[in-house]
């Protein structure tokens, strides 16, 4: 059993990665979608967690950056999403097509 | 001084007969309408005679002075409200008074006027005593009576114009009277149109002068036209006078407005007495007359009218040598003796002219009035190849229109002898004889009336009868109402010509010395100019006789008797079938007289447009439609064509717009800005987020591609 080293973070990070992103890109709804953007958020924050291992503690405050930033995204976003919901009684992605021309 | 002063009431007393016709005719009994509107004209005469009495008077104290009475303003105001530009540039006042004017010429109309109307009115209760609309009949003359008399009194042109016009429908309505008969209806239609064209003339002809006077007031004009400050032969005088006589030869029956007369005839036989023999027809000569100071000054207006007279005369009375029906014979004879009168007028001899009206109202109603008891007799009938030897039956119409044969055939001493002998001298004496020619034009007419009015004679009450026995057995006497005024017109058809004996007779020439006053000069500056004065001076120098004079009156009298002879030898015996001397001699002439020369026709080709050729009309109106034509399909098509072009270029230059402007040069870019560039770029935008979402994430995993591989 070797000892847990920085490698091991990134195989983590980037598994969190993909599972966030394989979520934006497939699921219907929203709620699910941004609930990916956060884990790949997530997966951003372990990555400077486990850099700042070797780097010094600047990616730790970093980090805190990203979750706050995280938190207001979410919030600016369900509040999108309620807002839309109200218009056309539904949180399914693929019926979000308001931009096309 | 009371009648002189009310004269007005002269024209209002027939007027108020004609008010209570309109107003309660229809209730009123027979006796009644006779009442009230003959007693109306009788008084109207006996009111006229009484004022020209005392107006004698008032000329005895003011010589040459007419008697003027303005009753009130009736047109213009002094305010200054009418005023118009006179042809020198400076203002004058437009104004018409309700004035009267009484001298001795319309002291003779008037009392003739009054006097013949008073007798027409008496014979028209007999006459038209069986007849339907008794009580519009006698308004209708009432009503012309008060046309007349305000046309005679009338002191101004305007006021002159009103009873000129309002002769002229109491023409047309009596004419008419019998209105349910076709050509009754056409006959007036065709006196009142006809009268229009002259009437026109008058109208223009008043215009001018006032255009040129300043003024219409009768008395004004004459003092100014005598004045001597107007040329003679002045241009604007001269076209004044002649649009005057183109009125009067409407009225008065001249060529070319004389077709109307004849057709007059189918009015009611008093009416044709009164109206279109006697009074009516005589207004023209009276406006000349009474413009006589303007026609001094017009050579050219008095040439023409002697011609123009003359010639009417001799064409009337040619036509009149051949017709058949009485009333017709009649009515060429009034319309041949009329031009005598314009003759005479033409030739300056006014008081000649004027003495002819006089004499021919008396004979010629009488004549109108005896054929009129004639056609009574002969219940209807007017043609005479149906009549004959009706001297025995109806003697007193027989002997009273034999009086008037003579005096309208000129032997003396009859009426007609005298005026016809006066104007046939005048015309042989004026401008030193340039007139001869026109002398022997009346003198041939002259022989003429005495041939064709002893047939009439001879036709109808001598040779063999040649109506039916149904006919013939109705033949009575006229009543006394119809022969009494006879009687009194047969004594006025021989004396009426002793007013104006001549001095070659030993007379005194009463009538001319009356008028002297109208027709004298008052400018001693013109008396110089040898001939005009001459023209005007109402001919004194005759008091000196000619042994020419005489040997020119046993000349017209020889005439007469020759016409009497002639026609006596013609038909003083005359049966069924009686052969006219005349179609022996030249049936082609006989035709064309017999036809009135085709002038109807030719008016008829000319002026109504009745005639066609194929689909085009003829005359006047063939040129009135081709005009219409021509407006209507080359003014008008030019005048579409100029809009069909703008149209047609609107349409190419809204096509060129549409499809050049906005279609190439302005949709042109957007579609080249819509198809490749906007279709490709659309394409982009699909609306699935996640789409995008998948495109950024091959974008970031081709990055991260690129840069590891590199």
């Amino acid at each position: 059993m070797a000892p847990i080293s920085t490698i091991h973070y990134l195989v983590v990070a980037a598994a969190l990665f993909i599972l966030g992103v394989i979520g934006v890109l497939t699921r219907r709804n929203v709620v699910i979608v941004l609930m990916s953007i956060e884990l790949i958020l997530n997966a951003v924050n372990l990555n400077l967690v486990a850099f700042s291992r070797i780097w010094g503690l600047h990616g730790q405050i970093f980090a805190i950056f990203v979750i706050t930033d995280a938190a207001a995204e979410a919030a600016v976003g369900l509040g999108i999403l309620i807002a839309f919901f109200r218009n056309k009684e539904t949180v399914n992605i693929d019926e979000v097509d308001l931009m096309k021309w | 001084m009371f009648f002189l002063n009310n004269i007005w009431l002269v024209p209002l007393l027939p007027a108020a007969g004609a008010a209570i016709m309109f107003f309660f005719g229809r209730k009123l009994q027979k006796q009644t309408v006779s009442a009230v509107c003959v007693g109306a004209v009788a008084l109207a005469f006996v009111f006229a005679c009484l004022a020209v009495w005392q107006y004698n008077g008032y000329a005895h104290d003011n010589p040459g002075k007419p008697f003027e009475r303005i009753v009130y303003t009736w047109l213009g105001t002094d305010t200054g409200h009418m005023n118009y530009i006179k042809h020198d540039g400076a203002p004058a006042a437009f104004h018409a008074d309700a004035g009267f004017l009484l001298d001795p010429l319309s002291a003779i109309w008037l009392l003739f006027v009054t006097g013949v109307g008073t007798l027409i009115h008496i014979y028209s209760i007999g006459y038209m005593a069986h007849e339907g609309g008794y009580y519009r009949f006698f308004g209708y003359l009432n009503l012309f009576m008060f046309s007349m008399l305000t046309l005679i009194l009338a002191n101004n042109y305007v006021l002159m114009f009103v009873g000129w016009e309002g002769v002229g429908l109491c023409s047309y309505l009596l004419i008419g009277f019998y209105f349910h008969r076709g050509s009754a209806s056409t006959a007036a239609n065709k006196a009142f149109i006809v009268n229009r064209i002259g009437d026109a003339g008058f109208l223009l002809g008043m215009f001018t002068i006032a255009w040129y006077f300043g003024s219409l007031r009768l008395t004004e004009i004459t003092h100014m036209a005598r004045s001597g400050h107007f040329a003679i032969g002045d241009p604007i005088i001269t076209a004044a006078t002649l649009l005057l006589f183109v009125g009067a030869c409407g009225k008065s029956a001249q060529l070319p407005l004389y077709v109307w007369l004849p057709d007059a005839m189918e009015g009611p036989t008093p009416v044709s007495a009164l109206i279109h023999a006697a009074t009516m027809v005589t207004a023209g000569v009276y406006m000349v007359a009474r413009s006589n100071a303007l026609f001094v000054l017009a050579p050219g207006s008095m040439k023409t009218m002697a011609i123009i007279g003359a010639f009417t005369a001799l064409f009337a009375a040619t036509i009149a040598l051949v017709q058949n029906d009485i009333k017709r014979v009649l009515a060429y004879s009034t319309v041949s003796q009329l031009g005598y009168m314009f003759l005479a007028l033409g030739v300056g001899a006014f008081a000649a002219g004027a003495f002819h009206v006089f004499t021919h109202a008396f004979f010629k109603a009488l004549l109108f009035l005896g054929a009129g008891s004639v056609i009574h007799a002969m219940s209807g009938e007017q043609d005479m190849r149906n009549m004959g030897d009706l001297h025995r039956r109806i003697p007193i119409t027989h002997w009273t229109m034999f009086i008037a044969t003579f005096a309208i055939a000129g032997i003396p001493p009859f009426a007609g002898f005298f005026s016809k002998d006066e104007i046939l001298w005048q015309a042989w004496t004026s401008e030193g004889g340039a007139y001869r020619l026109l002398w022997l034009v009346g003198y041939v007419t002259a022989l003429m009336t005495a041939f064709y009015m002893f047939r009439l004679m001879f036709l109808t009450f001598h040779g063999q009868p040649r109506m039916s026995h149904e006919v013939e057995h109705h033949i009575h006497e006229s009543p006394k109402s119809m022969t009494v005024p006879l009687i009194i017109l047969a004594l006025c058809a021989i004396s009426a010509g002793w007013l104006g004996w001549p001095h070659s007779l030993g007379g005194s020439n009463r009538f001319e010395k009356f008028l002297e006053p109208v027709f004298a000069r008052e400018a001693p500056v013109l008396q110089a100019e040898g001939e005009s004065a001459q023209l005007a001076a109402g001919r004194k120098e005759e008091e000196h006789t000619s042994p020419v004079e005489y040997f020119l009156m046993i000349f017209s009298i020889a005439a007469a008797v020759a016409g009497f002879g002639m026609a006596w030898k013609a038909y003083r015996d005359a049966g069924k079938g009686y052969a006219e001397p005349i179609a022996e001699t030249s049936p082609q002439l006989y035709t064309v007289l017999l036809n009135k020369y085709y002038v109807d026709e030719a008016y008829d080709y000319a002026f109504t447009g009745r005639r066609k050729v194929g689909d085009v009309r003829l005359g006047v109106m063939g040129l009135g439609e081709a005009s219409y034509w021509f407006d209507s399909r080359v003014i008008d098509g030019t005048v579409n064509g100029a809009g069909w072009m703008t149209r047609l270029s609107g349409t190419i230059s809204s096509w060129w717009d549409k499809w050049i402007i906005d279609g190439v040069l302005v949709n042109g870019p957007a579609i080249l800005a819509r198809f490749p560039l906007s279709y490709a770029t659309r394409l982009l935008q699909w609306g699935l987020v996640q789409w995008y979402a998948l495109v950024m994430v091959i974008g970031l995993v081709g990055f991260v591609f690129y840069y590891a591989v590199r």
